[in-house]
């Protein structure tokens, strides 16, 4: 702001008197769905899911395994040569630990996030997904080796969540 | 010199940024536009082409959200874009409005930032949800404080950095952002208050985070040959620069905003920067979190890797440092309406190379500024670079 403008335009009102209806205020809930085609490259991971198997693709000429699995890689601006599956096995790259919901609401138990680089994807190949099995998120550690945990196989749908959470491997 | 027409700055606007204001977005675009006009002395009828900057429709709840805003942009009958790169929005709305008058094809551009986040309910947080792919992110329940707070760990952890390191930032800017009058949370706030605060998703905390704002902030343009005739001193656009990488973004290592660098390598080419501390006098940073603004630093080259922490604690980024680093109060101080944030960056740079800050005013007479934007899914960066 200028220190020539003297004049500051806004005025704040309440949230509560908005949601309230104490000022004049017009609601509205959408209420739509979608229902999305998971793609080419993506079916085959959907499909690995299922069979407990997480798909990658590789593309010959950068020699990259990728994962999650494209059908074209984006580095080289080509078609990718084939799938292929890699480990359920990989090591925590970060990890952040949620004591909030998607709506910002406060949880109690906190959940477990992390990008884990899997084991015969290249360096650096990680994914999303959760950690679970840990008493104390202090716990966890950076470079700490974890497993999928997957659901039985009569409870796979084919998402993501078909792996219900990555879990420490205990040394024997 | 790049393009057909050398670019100036000659008005800058905007309104108080707050949670829940009355007015609509339309009505803060139209404040935010009328200042502008006003401080560059000129009529809506004297401007060429219009470019609006807002990000996602869902905070509105308005799923055309350019067209919607446009009577308040005065962009009525005239050439008139929107332009939407998630939090990198705001820096790209002026970087946007440069090629308008650089291509030859205009003298004037009025550029607009707008966003009011608050009519999203129950949090507008939840909107941020529907970025995600669907296929393999989003059954996962992720949210956007969950990719922040992984990022912000994997940059601690690379170069050992302290979260009391990191808090100093948001005690700078808050303290800063007493100086604002526009300003939603100026405070005089201290590290033990940010490690005391409630944890959101660790490692972020809620003093490590810029709040949810409604605001506007707008930009008169022109051509040299119309500023020169408006006003004795105009700030020069002498670089721009934007880059976006992978949507993969967990196939790369979250500690280095490599995009964010190929933007600044952009803009300071054009502006002939070789030694970026050394040249820039002042820097609008994006600092929705306060470890961004440290990571964004080091994208920028204003420091080397892992630096950026160090130069903070020595009080380098101060307003009466060597590299004073968000003056305004960023977005952790003034507040956080997305794409309105970027160009209040711009608006600042504007009024800092000019002389007219205020209290805020850097004492060093500073003539090169830059301001930096940074959004989607941790991949978009864009720049700008400006001279007195
Ligand atoms: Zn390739």
């Amino acid at each position: 702001m200028s220190e020539k403008i003297k004049h500051f335009p806004g005025e704040q009102l309440r949230g509560r008197d908005i949601r309230e209806g104490r000022v004049p205020a017009i609601k509205f809930r959408p209420n739509i769905k979608y229902a999305w085609s998971t793609g080419v490259a993506m079916n085959r991971f959907i499909e690995g899911l299922k069979q407990g198997k997480i798909a990658g693709s590789s593309c010959n000429k950068c020699g990259r395994i990728m994962v999650p699995p494209r059908s074209f890689c984006e580095e080289c601006f080509k078609a990718t040569d084939g799938y292929t599956y890699v480990k359920d096995t990989g090591t925590i790259n970060t990890y952040s630990v949620s004591y909030v919901a998607g709506d910002a609401s406060r949880i109690k138990e906190p959940i477990l996030v992390a990008v884990i680089d899997l084991d015969g994807a290249s360096k650096g190949m990680g994914i999303l997904h959760l950690l679970g099995e840990i008493d104390d998120w202090k716990q966890i550690s950076f470079g700490m080796r974890v497993k999928a945990v997957w659901k039985p196989p009569e409870e796979r749908t084919g998402t993501i969540t078909d792996i219900k959470y990555f879990a420490p491997i205990r040394e024997e | 010199m790049f393009g057909k027409k050398r670019v100036a700055v000659i008005g800058a606007g905007m309104t108080l940024f707050r949670r829940n204001l009355k007015e609509t977005g339309k009505e803060l675009a139209w404040e935010a536009s009328k200042m502008a006009l006003d401080q560059a002395g000129l009529e809506v009828k004297d401007i060429e082409s219009v470019v609006m900057g807002t990000a996602p429709d869902a905070f509105d709840g308005v799923h055309m959200k350019g067209e919607y805003l446009a009577d308040g942009a005065g962009a009525f009958r005239k050439p008139y874009s929107r332009v939407y790169v998630g939090g990198g929005t705001g820096v790209f709305t002026i970087d946007a409005g440069w090629w308008h008058i650089a291509s030859g094809q205009f003298d004037t551009c009025l550029v607009v930032g707008e966003e009011k986040m608050s009519s999203c309910y129950p949090h507008p947080a939840y909107a941020f949800t529907t970025i995600f792919d669907p296929i393999y992110s989003r059954p996962l329940g992720v949210t956007l404080i969950w990719i922040f707070a992984l990022e912000m760990h994997r940059y601690m952890h690379v170069h050992g950095i302290k979260k009391e390191d990191i808090a100093l930032v948001s005690v700078k800017n808050k303290r800063n952002a007493l100086d604002h009058p526009c300003a939603q949370l100026g405070a005089n706030i201290t590290v033990e208050d940010v490690l005391n605060s409630e944890i959101m998703c660790w490692p972020v905390q809620r003093l490590d985070i810029s709040p949810t704002s409604d605001g506007a902030a707008a930009l008169i343009l022109a051509s040299e040959d119309v500023a020169k005739k408006l006003t004795d001193n105009p700030v020069w656009i002498d670089g721009v620069g934007w880059c976006i990488d992978s949507t993969f973004w967990t196939n790369r290592d979250l500690y280095y905003p490599k995009y964010v660098q190929c933007a600044a390598q952009m803009a300071y080419k054009m502006a002939g920067i070789k030694n970026p501390p050394k040249e820039i006098d002042v820097a609008e940073v994006y600092d929705p979190f306060d470890y961004k603004e440290l990571h964004h630093m080091e994208g920028l080259m204003l420091c080397r890797k892992g630096q950026a922490p160090i130069l903070t604690r020595d009080g380098v980024t101060q307003r009466d440092g060597d590299l004073p680093i968000n003056p305004s109060g960023g977005l952790l101080g003034v507040g956080n309406p997305i794409a309105a944030a970027g160009v209040m960056k711009c608006c600042e740079i504007f009024w800092q190379l000019r002389g007219e800050a205020g209290k805020r005013q850097i004492k060093s007479d500073p003539r090169t500024g830059l301001a930096q934007a940074w959004g989607d899914l941790m991949q978009y960066g864009s720049v700008v670079v400006m001279r007195s």
